[in-house]
C-alpha cells in the first residue's frame, strides 16, 4: 500500500495532484470543526438566499444584512454587559447579555430585510440596485457608528463558546472527526445543520414550501389560486433576512467577540454563489458552503502545516496571497462551470404586478 | 389666446416629466439624504455619554463639508481631483448598465489599473514624459480591461452572473496587489512594502498644487463614451443588447461578443481611473493602497441615470463630498463614513422617490411610477 502511494506520488505532474488529494485527506479531519465554523456564515447566508429567491426575490443585500447584525450584536452586548452581567455558568457561555444582543441582531436583520422587501416588492425597484443600496448603507452606518464609539474604547461582552463533546466520541475511529465537526461548535454553528434539514423538509414537503416554490415560478397562477403573492414574498424575505442576521451575529458573537468595519468580507456574496452551486436547495447550498469553507480553512492550515515532498516545494514557491485568493477563485471557477446547468426559479428577480381589477 | 393641441400638450408633459426625472427628483433626493444625514448626526450625539448636545452640529458639519470642497481654490482643485476617478468609474458602471450588465467590479478593475500603471510606469520612469505617460497609462488601461474581460467572458460562455464574478474578482485583485507590492515590485530592503516611483511617467500638474492631467483625461473620456454610445454602430449595438438581448440577436448582432466588449471597455475605464490615481497622486504604490471607488461609481452611474453626459455632474457631487469629508471630520468630528450613508440615502430616495411621492400625496410632475433607473431587465443572481 505504502509503495503504491509512493509510486503514485512519483508520477510527474499528475503525482502532484495525488499528493494534493492525499494531503487534503490527511489534513481535513483535524480541521473539520474549523471548516464547519468557516462554513457557518456562508451556509446561513445561502439559506437566506434560498428563501428569498425561491419566492422570486433576488437578495444581494445578504452581505449588508450580515454586517448590520454583526455590529448590532456586538454593540448591544457592549452596552448592556455592565447591567446584565458577562459571567456565565450556563453551557456555551450563554449570558443574558448575549441573548439580548442576539435578539437585537436578529431584529435589525428583520428591519434591514424589510427595507429590501419594500424596495423590491412594493416599490418594484431593480432588486440588485435595492440590494446594493442596502450594502452601501450598512457599510456606511456601521463604519460611522464604529468610528463614533471608538473613543469610548468599547471592549466586548464576550462570545458564545464551543461545546466540547466527550473525548470518547471524538476519538471514535473513522467517524470521530465528523462528530467533532458538528458538535465541537458554538450554538449558532450547531444550529446550522438543524436549520438546513428543517428548511429542506419545509421547502419540499410543506404547504408553505409548495406555495413558495410556486410563487417563485409562476406568481400569476398562485394569485389566481387565491394566495397573496406580495405577502408571501414579504414574509420569506424577512424570515430569510433573519438567517443572514444569524450569520452576522455568528461573526461578532461566536467566531470572535469583536466587530471590525467591513468584517463580513464578502461572505454574503460567496453565500449567493453557494446558493447557485447548490441549485437553490438548502442541502445543496449547505454542501457548497462547506466546499468553499474547506478552501478557506485549507488556506489557513497550509500556513502552519505545509505539505511535504514535491507538492511542498511547489506550495512553498507560491506567494502566500494565493491562499487568501483561493476561495474567491474557486467560487468563480465553480460558478462558471456549473451555472449553465443550474436553473434559477423562473420568476426570480421579477417584481410582481397585481392584475388590475376590470383591466 | 393660444390653444395647445393635445400633441403639443403631450410633448410639454413629456418634457416636464423628463425634467423632473433628470433634475427635480435627484435634487430632492439629495436634500432628503442630507436631512437623513443630519438626523443620524443628532442621533449619534445622543448615543454618546458625556457629550454636550449640539443641535447645530449637522449644520456645522455640512458647512465644513462645503468649505472643504469649494471654500477656496485649493479646495476646488481637491474636489476636481477626487471627482476624476469617480467620473471614470461612473462611466465604467454606466456603460455596463447600457448593455444590461451590472458591473460591481469597478473596484477590482480600478486596483488592477493602478497596478498596471505602476508596473509599467516604473519600467519606463526614465523615458521622456511624452513617451512614459501614454505608455504607463496604456499599461493601466490594459490591466483594467483584462480584469473586466474575465467576467464578460465568463458570462458570455457560461452565463455566470457578472454580479457574483465581479465581486469575487474585487477580492482577488486585492490579493494580487498585496502580492505585487510585497513581491516582484517591492523596493528591496524597504522598511515597509512599497514600489519604486513612476518618475517621468507621472502626470504633470496643470492647476493648483495637485490638479493633474488626469482631470482632462476623464473629461475626454466623457465625450468619447458619449460619442461611442450614441454616434457609432457599436454603441447602438451595445444599447440594443441592453434593451433586449433577443431583439439584438434577431437583428443579427452578437450579444455574447458585445457583452465581452462592454465589460472589457468598462474595465478599461475603471483601469484608467486607477492609473490616474497612481500617475497623478501617489506616484508609487504601498500595501495600504485601497479605494472606495467601487460603490461610489455605482452611486454615480445611478444618479446620472447611466447617461454619460450626466455622469460628470453626479461624480462632481460625490467628489466634492469625498474632498470635503476630511475637513468635516476635523472641524465637526463627524466620521467620513457619513458620506457612504448619504450616498446610500440619495440612491434610496431616487429609487423610492416616485412611490414616496404617491404615499405622501406630494404634488409634482407625474413620473413613471417607481420604475428604477435603466438597468438590466433580467436578474438571475
Amino acid at each position: 500500500m505504502d509503495s503504491l502511494i509512493h509510486t503514485l506520488y512519483g508520477i510527474p505532474v499528475l503525482g502532484l495532484l495525488f499528493q494534493l488529494v492525499g494531503y487534503i485527506i490527511a489534513v481535513i479531519p483535524p480541521i473539520a470543526p474549523l471548516i464547519m465554523r468557516a462554513g457557518t456564515p456562508l451556509a446561513l447566508g445561502a439559506l437566506c438566499g434560498v428563501m428569498c429567491e425561491r419566492s422570486g426575490v433576488v437578495n444581494i443585500a445578504i452581505e449588508g444584512t450580515m454586517l448590520a447584525s454583526a455590529f448590532t450584536g456586538w454593540v448591544v452586548g457592549v452596552a448592556l454587559g455592565p447591567y446584565l452581567g458577562t459571567s456565565s455558568s450556563l453551557p456555551f457561555g450563554i449570558t443574558p447579555t448575549l441573548l439580548v444582543a442576539l435578539a437585537a441582531a436578529l431584529l435589525v436583520a428583520l428591519l434591514v430585510s424589510a427595507v429590501h422587501a419594500w424596495l423590491s416588492i412594493t416599490v418594484k425597484a431593480d432588486q440588485i440596485i435595492s440590494g446594493t443600496i442596502i450594502n452601501i448603507a450598512a457599510f456606511g452606518v456601521t463604519g460611522y457608528l464604529n468610528t463614533i464609539i471608538a473613543p469610548l474604547s468599547p471592549t466586548t461582552a464576550g462570545n458564545f463558546h464551543a461545546f466540547v463533546p466527550p473525548k470518547a466520541l471524538t476519538d471514535l475511529p473513522g467517524i470521530g472527526w465528523i462528530v467533532a465537526m458538528f458538535l465541537n461548535q458554538g450554538p449558532i454553528a450547531m444550529s446550522v445543520i438543524v436549520l438546513v434539514v428543517v428548511l429542506q423538509v419545509l421547502l419540499f414537503r410543506s404547504r408553505w414550501g409548495l406555495r413558495t416554490r410556486a410563487v417563485g415560478e409562476h406568481p400569476r397562477a398562485v394569485e389566481t389560486a387565491g394566495i397573496d403573492v406580495i405577502r408571501l414574498r414579504y414574509r420569506n424575505v424577512m424570515a430569510g433576512g433573519m438567517l443572514a442576521g444569524l450569520a452576522g451575529a455568528f461573526l461578532s458573537m461566536e467566531a470572535t467577540n469583536q466587530f471590525q468595519a467591513g468584517m463580513s468580507g464578502g461572505r454574503g456574496f460567496i453565500a449567493l454563489a453557494a446558493m447557485i452551486v447548490g441549485r437553490w436547495t438548502p442541502i445543496g447550498a449547505f454542501g457548497a458552503a462547506l466546499l468553499f469553507s474547506t478552501f478557506l480553512a485549507l488556506g489557513q492550515v497550509i500556513g502552519f502545516n505545509p505539505p511535504s515532498g514535491s507538492l511542498g516545494e511547489v506550495v512553498a514557491k507560491l506567494p502566500p496571497q494565493t491562499w487568501d485568493a483561493l476561495p474567491y477563485l474557486v467560487t468563480i471557477i465553480i460558478l462558471a462551470g456549473i451555472v449553465g446547468r443550474s436553473i434559477p426559479p423562473a420568476a426570480d428577480g421579477q417584481p410582481y404586478e397585481r392584475e388590475q381589477a376590470g383591466g | 389666446m393660444t390653444r395647445e393641441s393635445p400633441s403639443a400638450r403631450g410633448a410639454l408633459a413629456r418634457i416636464a416629466r423628463e425634467a423632473w426625472l433628470v433634475g427635480g427628483l435627484p435634487v430632492l433626493s439629495i436634500v432628503a439624504a442630507l436631512v437623513v444625514g443630519s438626523v443620524i448626526i443628532l442621533a449619534s450625539e445622543l448615543l454618546l455619554p458625556n457629550h454636550a448636545f449640539d443641535l447645530l452640529l449637522p449644520i456645522k458639519a455640512y458647512l465644513a463639508l462645503l468649505d472643504g470642497s469649494l471654500g477656496k481654490e485649493s479646495a476646488i482643485v481637491n474636489t476636481l481631483v477626487s471627482t476624476t476617478p469617480l467620473l471614470l468609474g461612473g462611466l465604467a458602471v454606466a456603460i455596463g448598465f447600457k448593455a444590461g450588465l451590472f458591473n460591481i467590479g469597478a473596484e477590482g478593475q480600478f486596483l488592477m489599473g493602478a497596478l498596471g500603471a505602476v508596473a509599467v510606469g516604473v519600467a519606463v520612469s526614465g523615458a521622456p514624459p511624452v513617451v512614459a505617460i501614454p505608455v504607463a497609462l496604456g499599461g493601466g488601461m490594459l490591466a483594467g480591461a483584462a480584469w473586466g474581460f474575465i467576467p464578460g467572458f465568463l458570462k458570455a460562455i457560461s452565463g455566470a452572473h457578472e454580479v457574483v464574478t465581479t465581486i469575487m474578482l474585487n477580492y482577488v485583485a486585492r490579493q494580487v496587489l498585496a502580492w505585487a507590492v510585497t513581491g516582484p515590485l517591492a523596493v528591496p530592503q524597504s522598511p515597509s512594502p512599497v514600489t519604486y516611483a513612476v518618475g517621468n511617467a507621472a502626470y504633470p500638474i496643470l492647476v493648483g498644487r495637485n490638479g493633474h492631467l488626469g482631470i482632462l483625461v476623464a473629461a475626454a473620456a466623457v465625450f468619447v463614451i458619449w460619442w461611442l454610445l450614441y454616434r457609432t454602430t457599436l454603441g447602438f449595438e451595445i444599447r440594443t443588447v441592453g434593451a433586449s438581448s433577443d431583439a439584438a440577436r434577431y437583428a443579427g448582432m452578437r450579444p455574447r461578443l458585445l457583452i465581452i466588449l462592454t465589460m472589457s471597455l468598462a474595465g478599461l475605464l475603471a483601469g484608467t481611473a486607477g492609473a490616474g490615481v497612481i500617475l497623478g497622486i501617489n506616484h508609487q504604490m504601498n500595501s495600504t493602497f485601497d479605494t472606495t471607488v467601487g460603490f461610489d461609481s455605482i452611486a454615480v452611474a445611478l444618479l446620472a441615470r447611466s447617461n454619460p453626459l450626466g455622469v460628470p455632474f453626479a461624480a462632481l457631487l460625490f467628489g466634492a463630498m469625498r474632498a470635503g469629508s476630511g475637513l468635516m471630520q476635523i472641524r465637526a468630528g463627524i466620521p467620513v463614513e457619513l458620506i457612504d450613508v448619504i450616498q446610500a440615502m440619495i440612491l434610496l430616495f431616487l429609487v423610492a422617490g416616485p412611490v414616496l411621492q404617491r404615499a405622501f400625496r406630494l404634488r409634482g410632475v407625474r413620473s413613471d411610477l417607481g420604475a428604477p433607473p435603466p438597468v438590466p431587465s433580467e436578474a438571475t443572481v
